[in-house]
């Protein structure tokens, strides 16, 4: 590995970027796939159990985007991330919401609310990240990334303006994909820019990279202009994240904090609906990358429908009992 | 901290008697003289059960019952009843397999998740694959009506115990052979539970036979007047004893013996999966396997990193309770065994070699040993040549592909060799040097019915699996 301060040059040249990229050790994919299966048969149980599904709610980025979403749909489902479970005060936040740009300042009202308050706080008034659960919003031409970059920055200024504290962008794979680098890199950087203080999540969408040597490549260039959060997928396409994927990613999130110092975020988003996988995911965080991930800071899942399958294991294991699927909120 | 919870696989699914007898003529009997000795959990040192210890009369009177069956009913039947039987006995492995994945634990010391995933469906794999050949070895490429030999004597080692009782009985009974088999006297208790899948699915007497035993049983087996065909899988010292025995007569014989793998690393290695590789390599089973990649060639461009990377993942390793799921390394399997890796890890610390093991607490009871990997190994150092049989690995470096080769093949041994390069016109010229049964690439310990497994040199004779382990069983 390069020192830490080649690592920064790297994004002045394509050439040098290319040679970088090109020159990080190959993924067998074989091999890949058989440790993430092979992690997969970690049983984890009773107070092991407990302890992980806390801390996946924690790590939801409760996530709705749709075209029909509405002003009522989001703050139902912000209301939702306060309190996952209104019968258990014991259960924690999740660790975001994540919605389209237009839909941040209805999100941002219901989170944004001071304590005990009533009505609607101006969102611009909560300072990013101060909030008790973040507010996320996808920019940069969800979910596609097929737009001049000026709508792009817009898109990411205006999600910020509205109360956004963290950005979810697409990287764009046309370009990545015919090897234009440096395009990538200088998008990511430009996006990074017009977030100011939010976190940039930088989504892969490697289910159209399509191989592990590509993700992994894109891991790197994601990190290298500045990403706080590397992300596998929109959600929109079919092959969404997978645990191979977030393998790969753990470990090149791993190896680059080897190389700079710097620790960089992964998010895992789509397909995954239950309690097994979301543990499934956190025993690969823990047997790749160690505790240090083990937090919502460095550690998310993106997914809608997995939050009630983890409160309903969790009220299975606290009361012993599995209660139907009514008691718990459906948004 | 993520810390897993304990989460033990039952043991209630195991109904172990107190006291076993010896499998012959498809009944258990005493042994004549009425010896026996005990069965122990390595992790706990508690006593399993006790085992008769069959003399020359049990094995005369076991090789007797199987000449009878082979004359009688199993030498004549149909290669298509033949498999029906076989394939009965595989369904009823997968059926009882998580008792047998325990009992397996609970006697040899390997980790239920290895018994579980990798011994039992393997297990179940070979009997389906062999069952598939009985009604077709006209087509085997051996000419028609190949015949089988007759009485086959069959010696297992302690390691995979009921896997190899597979790659012995599979083969054998398919092909038309009937068959006196001698499991390892530290791990018994599986092969008597195979006793009674065989009993289950109606397996006409005689056909299978288990004589249980230490040394002796197994030299007077061999040395039986009446055996047609020795299969052994063991040590290179009693491979040599016993082809000294058979020389000279009309037996024939295939050994499968020890090995010192290498496992080749370029610089251009998918190294995340090569440290994988590596690690399955050496510390699957407890290293307790023959075809171990015990010594690790790294090319000296990437050796620094890929140390670091492979002590980085050894930290990881789960050393414990067999029967915890979690548990990747169990318990060595016997306290001689364990002496003689505690000897010869001694060896490469008193050669100057540099040892690392993870911080690893191990249990107070049973025979455990660290994971441990010596650098700074050189061709020259006992740990670099003979064969450790545990979770210790020897890194060794190279500069050029040549000298990888030539570094890999200077063993006496030569059953297995892995290499990790993402070039594959340099994996074709390596597979093309090694002197090695088995080459893998990209990949370590990956084994399937349907592939021959055997050695060179000092490794024995013989293959077996695919179809080239019919011909171990065949007069052909």
């Amino acid at each position: 590995m390069s020192a830490r301060s080649d690592l920064t040059e790297l994004g002045r040249s394509e050439t040098a970027l290319r040679a970088f990229l090109h020159g990080l050790p190959g993924v067998d994919q074989v091999g890949a796939e058989q440790r993430a299966a092979q992690l997969g048969t970690r049983s984890i149980k009773a107070t092991a159990k407990a302890w992980a599904i806390d801390l996946a709610i924690r790590m939801v980025d409760l996530t709705t985007l749709e075209g029909a979403d509405t002003p009522g749909k989001v703050r139902a489902l912000a209301a939702k991330a306060l309190r996952p479970d209104p019968a258990d005060p014991s259960c924690p936040h999740v660790g975001a919401v994540c919605v389209y740009p237009s839909m941040v300042p209805y999100v941002a009202e219901v989170l944004r609310q001071p304590a005990g308050g009533a009505g609607p706080a101006d969102a611009q008034a909560a300072p990013a990240g101060t909030g008790l659960v973040h507010l996320a919003s996808v920019a940069t031409a969800f979910p596609s990334g097929q737009a001049p970059l000026e709508i792009k920055l817009a898109d990411t200024r205006a999600a910020v303006a509205a109360g956004a504290d963290e950005i979810d962008m697409v990287i764009n794979r046309s370009a990545f994909l015919t090897g234009r680098y440096q395009e990538v890199y200088d998008e990511i950087v430009a996006i990074r820019e017009a977030c100011g203080p939010a976190h940039l999540k930088v989504i892969l969408e490697t289910g159209e990279l399509s191989t592990y040597d590509n993700v992994r490549r894109a891991s790197w260039l994601a990190m290298l202009a500045g990403a706080d959060f590397i992300k596998t997928s929109t959600g929109k396409v079919p092959a969404a994240a997978t645990p191979p994927v977030t393998l790969v990613m753990l470990e090149a999130v791993r190896d680059f904090r080897a190389a700079t110092g710097r620790q960089v975020g992964v998010k895992p988003a789509g397909g995954i609906k239950t309690t097994k996988d979301a543990i499934k995911y956190l025993v690969l965080v823990n047997e790749t990358v160690g505790a240090d991930w083990l937090d919502p800071d460095w550690f998310r899942f993106g997914a809608s429908s997995l939050l009630n399958d983890l409160l309903m294991q969790r009220t299975k294991l606290t009361t012993g009992e599995y209660a139907g699927p009514d008691y718990f909120t459906r948004d | 901290m993520f810390e897993y919870a304990p989460a033990p696989e039952s043991r209630s699914v195991v109904r172990l008697q107190p006291a076993y007898g010896l499998f012959v003529g498809g009944e258990f009997v005493d042994p004549t003289d009425g010896d026996s000795f005990t069965s122990i959990n390595p992790a706990s040192e508690e006593v399993l059960a006790e085992v008769a210890a069959g003399g020359v009369g049990d094995v005369d009177r076991a090789v007797r019952a199987a000449r009878t069956a082979y004359d009688r009913v199993w030498g004549p039947m149909p290669g298509r009843d033949r498999a029906k039987y076989l394939f009965r006995i595989a369904r009823l492995i997968q059926e009882r397999s998580r008792e047998l994945a325990v009992l397996e634990s609970l006697d040899n010391g390997k980790p239920i998740k290895e018994s579980r995933d990798v011994d039992l469906p393997l297990v179940a794999a070979h009997f389906f694959y062999y069952a598939g050949w009985a009604d077709k070895l006209d087509h085997a490429g051996f000419g028609p009506g190949p015949r089988p030999l007759g009485v086959a004597a069959q010696i297992i080692p302690w390691n995979f115990p009921l896997l190899m009782l597979a790659w012995k009985i599979a083969p054998a009974l398919a092909t038309g052979n009937t068959v006196v088999l001698k499991p390892a006297e530290t791990t018994s208790l599986t092969a008597l539970l195979f006793a009674e899948i065989c009993q289950q699915a109606d397996l006409p007497a005689g056909v299978v036979n288990i004589v249980t035993g230490a040394g002796d049983t197994g030299r007077a087996l061999v040395e039986h007047h009446d055996v047609d065909k020795v299969a052994f899988t063991g040590s290179t010292e009693v491979g040599k004893a016993i082809a000294r025995a058979v020389a000279g007569t009309d037996t024939k014989l295939t050994l499968e013996l020890g090995g010192k793998a290498a496992n080749i690393v370029f610089d251009d290695a998918p190294v995340d999966q090569a440290v994988e590789g590596i690690v399955n390599g050496i510390f699957f089973n407890q290293g307790h396997v023959c075809c171990a990649g015990s010594r690790l060639l790294l090319q000296e461009s990437v050796a620094d990193q890929v140390l670091a990377s492979l002590k980085r993942r050894m930290a990881q390793l789960r050393v414990g309770d067999p029967l915890d799921k979690n548990t990747d390394i169990g318990a060595i399997n016997s306290a001689a065994q364990l002496a003689r890796i505690r000897e010869l890890a001694d060896a490469g610390t008193a050669e100057g070699a540099q040892r690392w093991s993870p911080p690893c607490e191990l249990p107070d009871r049973g025979f455990w040993f660290a994971p441990t990997i010596f650098t700074g190994v050189t061709q020259a150092h006992r740990i670099a040549r003979e064969e450790i049989f545990g979770p210790v690995l020897s890194v060794l470096t190279f500069r050029t592909p040549a000298e990888a080769v030539e570094k890999a093949n200077n063993t006496p041994y030569g059953l297995s060799a892995g290499v990790w390069t993402e070039k594959g016109s340099r994996m074709l010229w390596l597979a093309d040097r090694l002197r090695a049964g088995v080459v893998w690439a990209n990949t370590f310990n990956k084994f399937d019915p349907t592939s021959p497994f055997g050695g060179y040199q000092e490794s024995g004779y013989g293959r077996e699996g695919g179809r080239h382990g019919l011909e171990a069983y065949l007069n052909v």
